[in-house]
């Protein structure tokens, strides 16, 4: 009690936890470095545009570009790169395990299979397009649960048996997908091959539109519970002693994270690694309170996308790199890195 | 083993039968009650069933028979959040994910008082702040979970759940591994806190001459059931302690403060 005359609340303590004036500022701190790599990445391509041309003079070939060909592409790096993150910061929260993320658990592959059955299906069954991300969902949702309960050694979520079980998981989705695709056509075969490099070409706006609203209800979702994904960092039965009903903040994250994944999957092919590289960055420079490291991951994974979406554009231009092959470039060295900096000691970044 | 709640009684239980697996209970008709401000420890050997007693009496765990009650309300119809706001459990072993600084694990011990998308209020950093005085770990409220030592990692568990406020604390082995400079800190704090507070804490312990000085009620328990229950001298007696341990026990006297020492006897040539 001696100290509470020496230290006043919130002078020195207010730098050791999550305060609403912080959440604020690095938020708006990240909105800004966003805007920023959507400026470059709209300027630049295979051929550089003006901004200002393209908004100013709508006959000019700048306008074109940029509204026809960039926009669009833009619009779904972002939307994207916003849900795998954040997805990736919920299903860490749910395995207690920083290396856990939708593409190495194989839960992006078994959302690509539901993609592509669907897809193969729909045409000969006359259904909507809406079926695809529906069908990526429910198959996205049965990897997540299979593969946590796979994980689960005497009841306790054994950190390397799920990264195996994931590995599996992705060997056996792949495998899948290319037997579908040997079975099917050569023109779904294309699509196929899309499927399996992650790739953010040629989406319609109806699509972007449905990721996006997809993507936000589950981000609200994980948003309404972040608190409790804190708590789910001291172990389960910590967390029940704090109030949290563990079996149904579970049962949501499975579904918010699948729906997210089903959502992205469905457009963009496997596209892995991004919900592993962004939250750990944010994580050790803003700390791990899941109320803002959730949202920071939306933007930090949008403008990520965004980068890694310019460099698949105009690294090898005209041609282009699919953007899944950018990021598991990257991803792969750093997933090294993380698992080498955790070797030996208890998974807790 | 009184036949009778104790009016007032914080925690009471009656007849609580619980295990893991069919068949095989851990637990056998254990009943107690704990009043406000009375630290009550349960010992005995490995496997006597001491934590599975405390998951019961938090509410983790569902007994197969007995009750157990809160103020007098049965703990199962009591909401998980409102539970939390009376009860606070520390488990032996505290493991945490992910880089968390102390303050923010201490402000964990708020979650059960604030609602979603919630900041804590000044009125519960202050709350935690002096939590963190009590077990002296202001110095250490910035630094990260995972850079403690064992003793300080404790500390900042008990002052989380200090921070809940609760009413009854369960403490499991609350000084294990611990040196004796913190067993004696930590037991004198919980005394402050049973007699200032009116705080009811169970504490589960190995030490027995722990709870010898400390507790005013000690249980002793063997393969699940009650071996003794009552005041320190007339529960931790040679002939008790031979027959739960099984070992060759010596209990006396410290003859300035008439404490109850307890030593076992080993067998060296």
């Amino acid at each position: 009690m001696s100290a509470q005359s020496r230290t006043q609340p919130g002078e020195s303590l207010d730098r050791s936890h999550l305060t609403a004036a912080r959440m604020l500022s690095v938020l708006m701190l990240l909105t800004i470095g966003l805007l920023i790599t959507i400026l470059i990445a709209a300027t630049f391509g295979s051929v550089h545009i003006s901004l200002f041309n393209a908004f100013t003079n709508p006959a000019s070939a700048d306008h074109a570009i940029f509204f026809a060909a960039r926009l669009p592409r833009l619009v779904m790096a972002i939307v994207v790169g916003a849900v795998l993150a954040s997805v990736g910061a919920a299903l860490q929260a749910l395995v207690r395990n920083p290396l856990a993320e939708g593409g190495i658990l194989g839960i992006s592959g078994g959302g690509a299979l539901g993609a592509i059955v669907a897809l193969v299906f729909l045409s000969r069954l006359g259904w909507s397009e809406s079926v695809v991300p529906v069908v990526a969902f429910a198959a996205a949702l049965l990897s997540t649960v299979a593969v946590y309960r796979l994980a689960l050694v005497d009841g306790q979520l054994e950190p390397f048996t799920l990264l195996l079980v994931g590995v599996i998981f992705n060997a056996f989705w792949g495998a899948a997908i290319m037997v579908v695709n040997s079975v099917v056509n050569f023109y779904y075969a294309h699509t196929i091959l899309f499927w399996l490099m992650g790739s953010l070409e040629a989406p319609t706006w109806h699509e972007v539109v449905l990721v996006a609203a997809l993507g936000f209800a589950g981000f609200v979702a994980l948003m309404y519970y972040a608190r409790d994904m804190n708590l789910l960092s001291l172990g389960d039965e910590a967390a029940a002693e704090l109030g949290v009903d563990v079996n149904f903040l579970r049962r949501l994250i499975f579904v918010a994270t699948s729906v997210m994944v089903g959502a992205a999957v469905s457009v963009s092919g496997i596209i892995a690694f991004v919900g592993l590289i962004v939250p750990h960055i944010l994580r050790l420079a803003f700390g791990s309170d899941h109320r803002l490291l959730i949202p920071a991951s939306l933007i930090g994974g949008a403008a990520f996308m965004v980068i890694a979406d310019l460099i698949a554009r105009v690294a090898i231009s005209p041609a282009e790199i699919p953007v899944g092959a950018i990021t598991a470039l990257f991803g792969g060295p750093f997933f090294v890195y993380m698992l080498r900096r955790e070797g030996g000691k208890p998974l807790g970044l | 083993m009184s036949a009778m709640p104790l009016h007032g009684s914080a925690l009471s239980a009656r007849g609580l039968t619980a295990g893991y697996t069919a068949g095989a209970p851990v637990l056998r008709d254990v009943s107690l009650d704990v009043a406000a401000g009375e630290l009550l420890a349960i010992v005995g050997p490995n496997g006597s069933g001491k934590s599975t007693l405390l998951r019961v009496l938090g509410g983790t765990m569902r007994p197969w028979d007995g009750s157990v009650e809160l103020h007098g309300v049965a703990l199962h119809s009591v909401e998980r959040r409102a539970l939390a706001r009376q009860v606070a459990t520390v488990a032996q072993e505290n493991t945490v994910a992910f880089r968390f600084t102390v303050l923010e694990i201490v402000l964990m011990g708020r979650a059960p008082h604030l609602g979603a998308f919630r900041f804590e209020s000044r009125n519960d950093l202050e709350i935690a702040q002096a939590a963190l005085d009590r077990f002296d770990l202001l110095p250490l409220a910035h630094r990260h979970i995972q850079e403690l030592s064992g003793g300080e990692r404790k500390r900042v568990f008990l002052a989380r759940a200090l921070t809940q406020e609760p009413n009854v604390m369960l403490l499991d082995e609350p000084t294990a591994f611990l040196d004796l400079k913190h067993v004696v800190g930590i037991f004198t704090r919980f005394r402050e806190l049973a007699s200032s507070r009116g705080l009811a804490v169970v504490a589960t312990l190995h030490d027995l001459n722990a709870a010898a000085a400390y507790a005013d009620r000690v249980m002793l328990l063997k393969s699940g059931e009650i071996v003794g229950y009552g005041p320190p001298a007339d529960v931790l007696t040679e002939s008790n302690l031979r027959s739960v341990y099984e070992t060759e026990i010596r209990v006396g006297k410290d003859p300035i403060t008439s404490q109850l020492m307890i030593l076992p006897l080993h067998h060296v040539r």
